[in-house]
């Protein structure tokens, strides 16, 4: 990978400022022109090495309800409630993980009363309790990868 | 989506600095992602119909109230080689959570790191830390440091690695 691709990915990871430029400081820093950043940045999202550019918002300070839950789901009705389990609109990622506890979801609603009321129907859908482990506490959020 | 300044957007705004209406605007045309060139808040400007102050005035009040965590590039981190991640769990005693939390969320490999609550008995853990690395036993050798370094504290830990994506639509927190 190009040294500037490097300084690129390690850079802008923590964040761009809100001005006029913000590819400004990069630039110089990589010594190439704010067109070479973008066209370089353009290129690492469609090769696939950035899967986005852009704010990430924080679900809850926009007052909104998320939250993480499990499940414990026997393998052989584990497909069953897998699809009924995405069908719900508010469930954002699910994942299958090697634990008793073997289905892993993010449930991200309007507000937050919504939380609740979506495990409510989830488990009356499946049939299966849903274990709701929302944080009580964010110690750290975010990935630094140094290349 | 329109693709003009909503007269009640700016009234509202002028009127009581309440920016909810145009706030809602920007998370919008930009959960996806923010136009990528040499001036991204110049072509939200002009995508929204909005003056550039206006749009970078209220992306910096959404940092500044946390709102918006940070303006950035995502790395994809199993295109980078850090291909293995795994959730690892943690008993913790809750008088040395606050501190077990922020030490494990100061390590660079451990990307997410929160208090969640216990479910005894199926589920003893309360301090989750998601580990990265290129293989599984890197991400084995990290979870051993972490336990080293937490020594008593660490009253019993366990990796879960994902074994199948099921669904990822990311989130979306305000639909049309």
């Amino acid at each position: 990978m190009h040294i500037s691709d490097k300084l690129i990915i390690n850079h802008l990871q923590d964040g761009i400022p809100v001005t006029d430029e913000p590819f400004a400081e990069i630039a110089t820093l990589c010594g190439i022109s704010q067109d070479e950043v973008v066209a370089r940045i353009q290129r690492l999202l469609d090769e696939g090495y950035l899967s986005r550019f852009g704010p990430m918002f924080h679900a809850q300070e926009l007052g909104g309800g998320l939250t993480l839950a499990a499940m414990k789901i026997p393998a052989e009705d584990f497909e069953r409630v897998n699809q009924q389990v995405n069908s719900f609109d508010e469930v954002a990622h699910n994942y299958e993980r090697e634990h008793e506890l073997n289905m892993w979801f993010v449930l991200a609603t309007k507000t937050p009363q919504g939380i609740a009321e979506t495990i409510r129907k989830i488990e009356q859908t499946t049939g299966y309790p849903v274990y709701n482990m929302p944080k009580k506490e964010e110690f750290y959020v975010g990935l630094r990868f140094t290349l | 989506m329109s693709a003009y300044v909503l007269p009640s957007d700016l009234a509202a705004a002028n009127d009581a600095e309440d920016f909810s209406a145009i706030d809602e605007r920007i998370i919008l045309a930009t959960q996806a992602g923010l136009p990528l060139t040499t001036k991204p808040y110049h072509a939200l400007a002009e995508q929204l119909q909005l003056p550039v102050e206006l749009i970078q005035q209220r992306m910096q009040a959404m940092l500044d109230n946390k709102q918006i965590r940070r303006i950035a590039v995502v790395p994809n981190h199993y295109k980078l080689g850090f291909c293995a991640n795994g959730m690892s769990v943690w008993n913790i005693a809750d008088e040395h959570i606050a501190r077990v939390g922020k030490l494990f969320g100061s390590l660079d490999y451990v990307s997410h790191c929160y208090h969640r609550p216990r479910h005894l008995p199926a589920w003893p853990y309360s301090v989750f830390a998601m580990v990265h690395g290129r293989d599984r036993s890197e991400v084995q050798a990290k979870v051993t440091e972490m336990s080293h370094l937490i020594d008593a504290l660490d009253l019993g830990h366990d990796i879960l690695y994902s074994k199948r994506i099921l669904k990822k639509t990311g989130l979306r927190f305000k639909a049309d």
